[in-house]
Order: structure tokens, then C-alpha cells, then sequence
């Protein structure tokens, strides 16, 4: 009998009853069967929180590094190897605080790794510490004076960025989530979804009700090549919160600029012969 | 016999160029040389100096004793005339104000512009020390043709010809034959040995000394097929390497102590997920920004510590631009064996310094993997950390059997990377990866040995202090002194059988080391319980020399 020919996930979780997180596991498991992807073919990399914790929880392969670094372990194996699957689930604080060098420039890279960025505005693991998306005057222990930075609005930086693919979902929208996960798997070049996530532990105004009331679908005829237009929609965030796909363009991802690793051999599958590199002694003859 | 010129300016007057042809036109006439870089952290300006030590026997490391200084600026006159010889000459234009009886002011400025074009004044400088040192006219041509082409070419070759009339012959030099010789730093070492282990991908972020392994790593990238990634820090560079690494490619990086320090809890994370990278520490003064060009030992206890709690790893440092090769395709291979971080420790000395040697030999290197296959795993669920005898559990490549995943996880885990909390599990894993330092003592190498088997005085040291021990020391066997040396190249874990064998015979030890307090010393101390009281230790971000070496000791003898 051939293991894993499916993808599951398992019963025990370390997250809160209610957690916003199992929206994502469920909608995400679900995505990858029916793409008809096969566990030893998908890597799921994270960094380290609570949202970080998904790959334990999905027979996939998957890497669960430092936090912050989700990252850059994602662009390694990718450029390793361009036919595993490589799909990133991490925390907003792990991602756009501790890693948020990473984020600028894996979109400068373009390189074809699916985001998954679970947003739940607040530090969830380390109890209730506010995020780079955590409202200003939201109140915790440390900001016990309320937030007083701004909070960084991570569509906005994308699209301006240059990210190829930038959308939003919500955890709570189950197929629009699946729908928002398939077409950034799917996607040649970086793509982003931020995922609204309520926690309910820490984080008491950015609740699930609070994001049911607020979301709303952008329209069908929504046209996801201008990218001024996208800029526009990104700074909406208040009583009216937009989901979808913001930005999309088509242009060449990492390995497509790379001839010998788009067209040549997988890198982890090179089987060199030291004496390939002798010839480059003559350097220094 | 040997001989050492030196180059002294400012930056960006053109002496790297006369520098690089005299090396080439030397060392095709069939010399060995021994290159030596000394240059200040700026692109324009300050002063800088190269110096050029050949002969007709290997070279191993560089000498303060001067026989002829190339000025390009008064103030490498003045900097540096102390260290010519009474025969030695100052070679400088003629506008120069130098109130020495050794100088010899030529025209080379005037007979560049006569030709037309000043730039080729270096060219005609080459021609001048040609003629001093009786090279060869042809051979000097020859290079010229490598560097320029058609009309420049045409009058490189007159300025060449012009300076050779300038100047008589002076310096006795034996003739020596030509023979098949490399002439490469140590950068250039390590990446040329990275390439030969199979080194598929690099990533890295620039700082000086450690750069040049990256730009030679990525020269090669397409004749190779492979990449060469600049990180955004050292940060990601070293998570990259883990990255592609834990997916199969052959990941390396290389940097220098800052960088080294960015890198400190992926090293630790390297050691937790088991998964093998080779990272190479460029080693200049510190702390923090230090002495961005210079050289130093700084770094040997940080590194065989750096990352919280404790990892199996290996350090290796790096003594000579020969070794380099070798010791950088046995990291790679360790590494994979151990499936740990390997460190090699190298230093500016080493990065910059050119030395010339018989090509390397290929045919010795092999890559070995020890990886896993579907058959050895079969179709139980994989446990990628399975607890084993030697705390090495068997390792497979995602993606490579069908029906077959496995986590890497920085968490403490089980022996299916699943993260876990359990007390009990925390000490089998833990025991499992310590384990692999039983192994790794197996595997490292006891020091080189050097002059007195029975040494009255035995100097200890590690890394590129070898070249200046070897020629104090056989400067010492031929005025009949017992004096030997032991110069670790793999300092971690710490080889002991020659140390503790030669301290019992040795009257008297001294560390010579390239940092403050003796780095070395209190790791032997730690490791052996044997004193080691007696330091010489070095910070001025200047490499020991043989001359200051025999000095040292001469003193306290
Ligand atoms: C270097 C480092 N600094 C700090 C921490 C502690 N830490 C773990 S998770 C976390 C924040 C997690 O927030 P987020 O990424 O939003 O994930 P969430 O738990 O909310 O899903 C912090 C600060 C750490 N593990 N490593
Ligand atoms: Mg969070």
C-alpha cells in the first residue's frame, strides 16, 4: 500500500477552540487534494507562532524554521528543486515584523511560492503583544497606553512592491478562501494572501463578527491589472473591508529569468564530477 | 633565493595592475610567488601596498624585509624604506622628492606621454623591474597580449620595451624551468573547492574579506548550471542555504565575523533540523565593524559556540591557500555524513594572499552523500530523526519517494519532526545529535607538525599562521636550535593526541595567535587540562610574519 497519496490534517492542533486557524487548515487541505497535488510533491514552509504551527498539522513535507524566517528556507528549496510545491503558512507578526526584509525582497525575486500570511493582528503565541497590524489604540500589556504606530498595511506595500499576485481573504469565508488559495498555488511568480484570522485569545475587537460585518467581495468585472486602481482599493480598511484579488500581472518569476534552472537540470538532482570543475584551474595559470 | 617587491599608493593609482602583470610574468618564467595584500577600507586614496615575494622554491608566506620598493606615492617611501635591504632600490617618477642614496628616480611619466597616452606608465615600470631581475623579455610580451589588443596592445609593447632600456640588470636570479603551477588566494581556494565538492547553490551578502568566494563561486554559475543567490543579510542567506540544502542541492555561504553573527541562530537551527551547510567565516578584526580589510584570529571561540544551547558542528580553519582546496571539499563531505553545520575559518591573510603551488589534484576529491534510498527507508512511515547508535539517523531528499514526507522542525521534535514537549523525548533527541560528536572526533585531524621532533620549545598555533611558523621554524633548525611547532588546521572538536604527546616532551610552550587574549591556548587549556601559559598574541589587524615570529622567541629564549 502506496502512504500519503492524500492530504489530511490531524485531530490534535495547539490551537484555541474557535481559532481562525482551522478555517485556513481546513480550506487549505481541501485546495490541495483538489488540485491533485501529492504530499511528497508539496513542501509547506513557516516560521515560528502559532499560525506557524501548520505544517506540523498536514501530511505534507514541511519545514518549520526560526521565526521571522519562513522565507528565505521557502526560496532555497525552491531553487533546489522547481518541482516541489512551495507553500508558506505563517503569522503576520512572523512575516511582516521579525521577517519583514524577507517580504520586501522574496517579492523583488518573484520566485513561485504561494504566501499564506495568517493576519489575526495581534502576537497570538507570545500572548497578546501587538503586530505591525495591530490598530493604533488597540490596548496589551506592553502597549498598555494603546498602539501608537501605525499599522502596516501589507497589500498596499505588495502591490507597490511589485508583487505579482496580491489578494486577501477571510478565514471565515471558507470558499473564497479556497478559491483566493488556488489561484495564488496556481500563480507563476510570488503571490501574497493576507488572511484575515480572528484570534480569540488576544485579540478582542478583531473579532469574527467584526470581520463578517466588514468584508464585502470586490466585483467580478474588477480589473486586476491596474495597478493604480489596486494601490486605490489597498488603503480601503474600516467599516468596509475589501476581499479578492487586488493585483495580478503575468511577468517572469525567478526561475524563468534563470535559463539554466527554468530549461536545465533540478539542482538537488545534479550528480557533479569534481573533475568538471579542473578545467576552471586554468584561471590561474 | 628570494626576493620581495613592494607596491605602495593610493588607491585606484594602478598598482593592482603592474602588480597582477609582474605576478604573471614571474611566475610564468616559471618563479613561485607569495602575493600579500595590504589596503585600506576605501575605493580612492589612503595607502595601500601589495607585495610581490618570489623565488625559485614554494613560498609560504610573506616577509617585512624589502629588496625593492615601487612607489607610486612619497609616502610609501617614507612608510616603508626601513624595510629595504642596503642593496635593495627605490623605484619612483621623477617628480618625486625622495632623499634616499637608494632611490632611482625614472622617467616613466615623461616616456608615457611621449608615447601618447599615460596610462601606459605602468607598463614601462614593468619593463624597468623586467630587466633588474633578468626575466625574460617574451614572457612579459606574452602576458601583455592577455591584458590589451590591437593598438594599445602595440603600444603597451613599446613602453615595455622603453622601460626595459631604462633600467641594467641588478638582482641574481637563478633560472628556473618553467613547470605547470597555479597561482590562487584563498577565496579563490575555497571556492574552486566548494565547485569540485559539488556545490550547487550559494548565497551570500557581500563583506569584505569573505566576498571573493561568492564572486568566484558565481563566475561559474552557468558553465555549471548552478546559482549564486545575494541574500538580502546574512540572515536569509544562511536560511536559504538550509533551505535548499534540506531539498538536496549542496548549499554553501560565505562571510565574514558581522555577517557570521547574523547567521548565529540559523547555525543553531542547522544543528536542531540536522541538516547539513558549510559556512565559511572570513575572519577580519572586530568587534562589530573592526578593521574591515585587515586580518585576524578573532573568531575561534565564537564560532565553536556561536548559537544558544549546544550543537554538534565541526570548525575547520584554513592554513594555507593548498589546503584550502581539500579541507573545502572535506567539509562538504562531512557535513552531509553528520548532517551538521561545518564552519571554515579563514582570515584576509589567506583571502588576499596569492601563492603560487603544482595544480591541485581533482582526481582526490570525492563526493560522498550518504543519503538514504527508498529500499533502506521502505514503506514504514519515515522517521527522519530515528534514533540511532551513532546519533546519525538515515536521511532521504523530499519529494524522492513517492508516499514518503517528513518535517524539519526548530522546535524540539521526535523522531518524526513532530514538535513535542515530553521531558524524556527532549533528552533522547538531544543525546542523539551530541552523539555525532563521538563520530566527528573520529573524523577530525591532529595538527601538522613542524622542525624539532624532540623541541626544547614547541610554538602551537592554528590557521594561516602556518606559512610564518614554517620558515621560523626552519630558520631556527638551521642555527641548531630544538625548536618545533603543531599548527591545528581543524580546531573543533579539538584534536588532542599530538598536543598532549608533544607537551610532555616540549621544556616550554608558546601560542603565537592572531588575537587578544590567545583564543587557542584557552581551548587546549579547556580541552587537556595542559597550561598553556605562555601567549604571543597579535590584534593589529597584521598578519605574523616569520622575521617577527623568530624576533618573539629570540627575545624570551
Ligand atoms: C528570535 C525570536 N524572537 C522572538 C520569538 C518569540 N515569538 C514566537 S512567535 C512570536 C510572534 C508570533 O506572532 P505571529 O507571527 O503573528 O503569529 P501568531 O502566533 O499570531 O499566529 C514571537 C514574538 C522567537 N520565537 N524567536
Ligand atoms: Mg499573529
Amino acid at each position: 500500500m502506496m502512504l500519503n497519496t492524500r492530504f489530511e490534517q490531524s485531530k490534535e492542533t495547539a490551537w484555541c477552540p474557535g481559532c481562525g486557524n482551522f478555517g485556513i487548515m481546513n480550506a487549505l487541505e481541501s485546495v490541495l487534494n483538489e488540485l491533485e497535488l501529492k504530499p511528497h510533491e508539496v513542501v509547506i514552509c513557516s516560521g515560528i507562532g502559532q499560525a506557524a504551527k501548520m505544517p506540523q498539522y498536514i501530511n505534507a513535507n514541511g519545514f518549520n524554521g526560526l521565526h521571522g524566517r519562513a522565507l528565505p528556507p521557502a526560496t532555497g528549496i525552491k531553487i533546489a528543486n522547481k518541482n516541489l510545491k512551495v507553500i508558506i503558512n505563517s503569522g503576520e507578526g512572523d512575516t511582516y515584523g521579525e521577517g519583514g526584509n524577507h517580504f520586501i525582497h522574496t517579492i523583488r525575486r518573484n520566485i513561485d511560492i504561494a504566501h499564506f500570511v495568517h493576519n489575526n493582528q495581534i502576537y497570538g503565541l507570545t500572548k497578546g503583544q501587538a503586530s505591525p497590524t495591530t490598530d493604533m489604540r488597540f490596548v496589551t500589556e506592553v502597549q498598555a497606553g494603546g498602539v501608537i504606530l501605525e499599522p502596516l498595511n501589507p497589500v498596499a506595500l505588495a502591490i507597490t512592491m511589485g508583487a505579482s499576485f496580491v489578494a486577501r481573504s477571510f478565514s471565515g469565508d471558507r470558499a473564497h478562501l479556497k478559491e483566493m488559495m488556488k489561484a495564488a498555488i496556481t500563480h507563476k511568480g510570488y503571490a501574497l494572501v493576507d488572511i484575515l484570522q480572528p484570534c480569540i485569545s488576544f485579540n478582542k475587537v478583531n473579532t469574527f463578527k467584526f470581520y463578517k460585518e466588514r468584508v464585502y467581495h470586490m466585483k467580478e468585472d474588477y480589473d486586476y491589472a491596474n495597478k493604480a486602481q489596486a494601490f486605490e482599493r489597498s488603503l480601503e480598511w474600516g467599516d468596509r473591508i475589501p476581499i479578492g484579488i487586488f493585483y495580478r500581472t503575468e511577468k517572469p518569476s525567478y526561475m524563468e529569468k534563470i535559463h539554466h534552472l527554468s530549461d536545465g537540470e533540478i539542482l538537488a538532482d545534479k550528480k557533479p564530477d569534481p573533475m568538471e570543475a579542473e578545467k576552471f584551474m586554468d584561471d590561474f595559470r | 633565493m628570494n626576493y620581495n617587491i613592494l607596491l605602495g599608493g593610493a588607491a585606484g593609482q594602478g598598482m593592482n595592475t603592474v602588480g597582477g602583470v609582474l605576478e604573471k610574468v614571474i611566475t610564468r618564467a616559471g618563479y613561485y610567488i607569495f602575493f600579500h595584500k595590504d589596503y585600506m577600507s576605501r575605493v580612492r586614496g589612503g595607502h595601500n601596498f601589495n607585495q610581490l615575494r618570489f623565488s625559485d622554491t614554494p613560498l609560504y608566506t610573506h616577509q617585512e624585509k624589502i629588496d625593492m620598493i615601487i612607489a607610486f606615492s612619497e609616502e610609501t617611501v617614507e612608510k616603508h624604506r626601513k624595510d629595504l635591504t642596503d642593496n635593495g632600490i627605490i623605484l619612483c617618477p621623477t617628480d618625486f622628492n625622495v632623499a634616499d642614496p637608494r632611490a632611482r628616480a625614472l622617467p616613466f611619466k615623461e616616456i608615457a606621454k611621449e608615447l601618447g597616452n599615460v596610462k601606459v606608465f605602468g607598463t614601462v615600470i614593468v619593463g624597468a623591474v623586467v630587466k633588474m631581475f633578468k626575466l625574460p623579455l617574451e614572457i612579459a610580451e606574452g602576458v601583455l597580449s592577455e591584458y590589451f589588443s590591437g593598438e594599445i596592445l602595440k603600444l603597451n609593447r613599446e613602453a615595455l620595451q622603453r622601460g626595459y632600456g631604462l633600467t641594467e640588470e641588478k638582482f641574481e636570479l637563478p633560472v628556473s624551468e618553467l613547470k605547470d603551477t597555479i597561482t590562487i588566494n584563498g577565496n579563490q581556494a575555497v571556492g574552486l573547492g566548494a565547485l569540485a565538492a559539488g556545490c550547487t547553490f550559494f548565497s551570500g551578502y557581500p563583506m569584505t574579506p569573505g566576498t571573493g568566494v561568492m564572486n568566484y563561486i558565481a563566475s561559474k554559475q552557468k558553465a555549471l548550471g548552478i546559482v549564486v543567490e545575494q541574500a538580502e543579510d546574512e540572515i536569509a542567506a544562511l536560511n536559504m542555504v538550509l533551505g535548499a540544502s534540506f531539498a538536496g542541492a549542496r548549499a554553501m555561504t560565505s562571510t565574514s565575523g558581522g555577517g557570521y553573527s547574523l547567521m548565529v541562530e540559523a547555525i543553531g537551527l542547522a544543528g536542531i533540523i540536522e541538516t547539513p551547510a558549510v559556512i565559511v567565516n572570513v575572519q577580519r578584526p572586530g568587534p562589530a565593524t573592526g578593521l574591515p580589510t585587515r586580518t585576524a584570529q578573532g573568531d575561534l571561540k565564537f564560532v565553536i559556540s556561536a548559537a544558544q544551547d549546544e550543537i554538534p558542528r565541526m570548525v575547520i580553519s584554513l592554513r594555507s591557500a593548498e589546503e584550502a582546496f581539500y579541507q573545502t571539499a572535506r567539509a562538504f563531505n562531512l557535513a552531509d555524513k553528520y548532517q551538521i553545520p561545518v564552519t571554515i575559518l579563514s582570515d584576509q591573510y589567506l583571502a588576499d594572499g596569492g601563492v603560487t603551488m603544482p595544480p591541485y589534484d581533482f582526481s582526490k576529491i570525492k563526493i560522498e552523500r550518504y543519503l538514504a534510498d527508498a529500499e533502506e527507508i521502505g514503506e514504514a512511515p519515515y522517521r527522519r530523526y530515528k534514533i540511532t547508535e551513532d546519533g546519525i539517523s538515515p536521511r532521504i531528499i523530499p519529494g524522492t519517494i513517492p508516499g514518503q514526507v517528513f518535517m524539519v522542525d526548530s522546535d524540539e521534535h521526535d523522531e518524526f519532526g513532530h514538535i513535542i514537549e515530553s521531558g524524556e523525548l527532549r533528552n533522547q533527541m538531544m543525546e542523539k545529535r551530541m552523539k555525532k560528536m563521538d563520530g566527528i572526533r573520529q573524523d577530525v585531524r591532529e595538527p601538522w607538525h613542524l622542525g624539532s621532533e624532540n623541541p626544547e620549545l614547541l610554538l602551537v598555533g592554528w590557521g594561516s599562521v602556518y606559512g610564518a611558523f614554517k620558515e621560523a621554524v626552519e630558520r631556527f633548525g638551521r642555527e641548531g636550535k630544538e625548536v618545533g611547532a603543531l599548527v591545528f588546521g581543524d580546531v573543533w572538536p579539538l584534536p588532542i593526541r599530538k598536543i598532549t604527546a608533544y607537551a610532555k616532551k616540549a621544556k616550554r610552550i608558546i601560542t603565537v595567535e592572531g588575537n587578544y587574549s590567545g583564543q587557542l591556548a584557552e581551548l587546549i587549556q579547556q580541552e587537556t587540562c595542559i597550561p598553556m601559559k605562555e601567549r604571543f598574541n597579535k590584534y593589529d589587524g597584521r598578519a605574523w610574519s616569520h622575521e617577527e615570529i623568530y624576533r618573539r622567541v629570540q627575545e624570551v629564549l
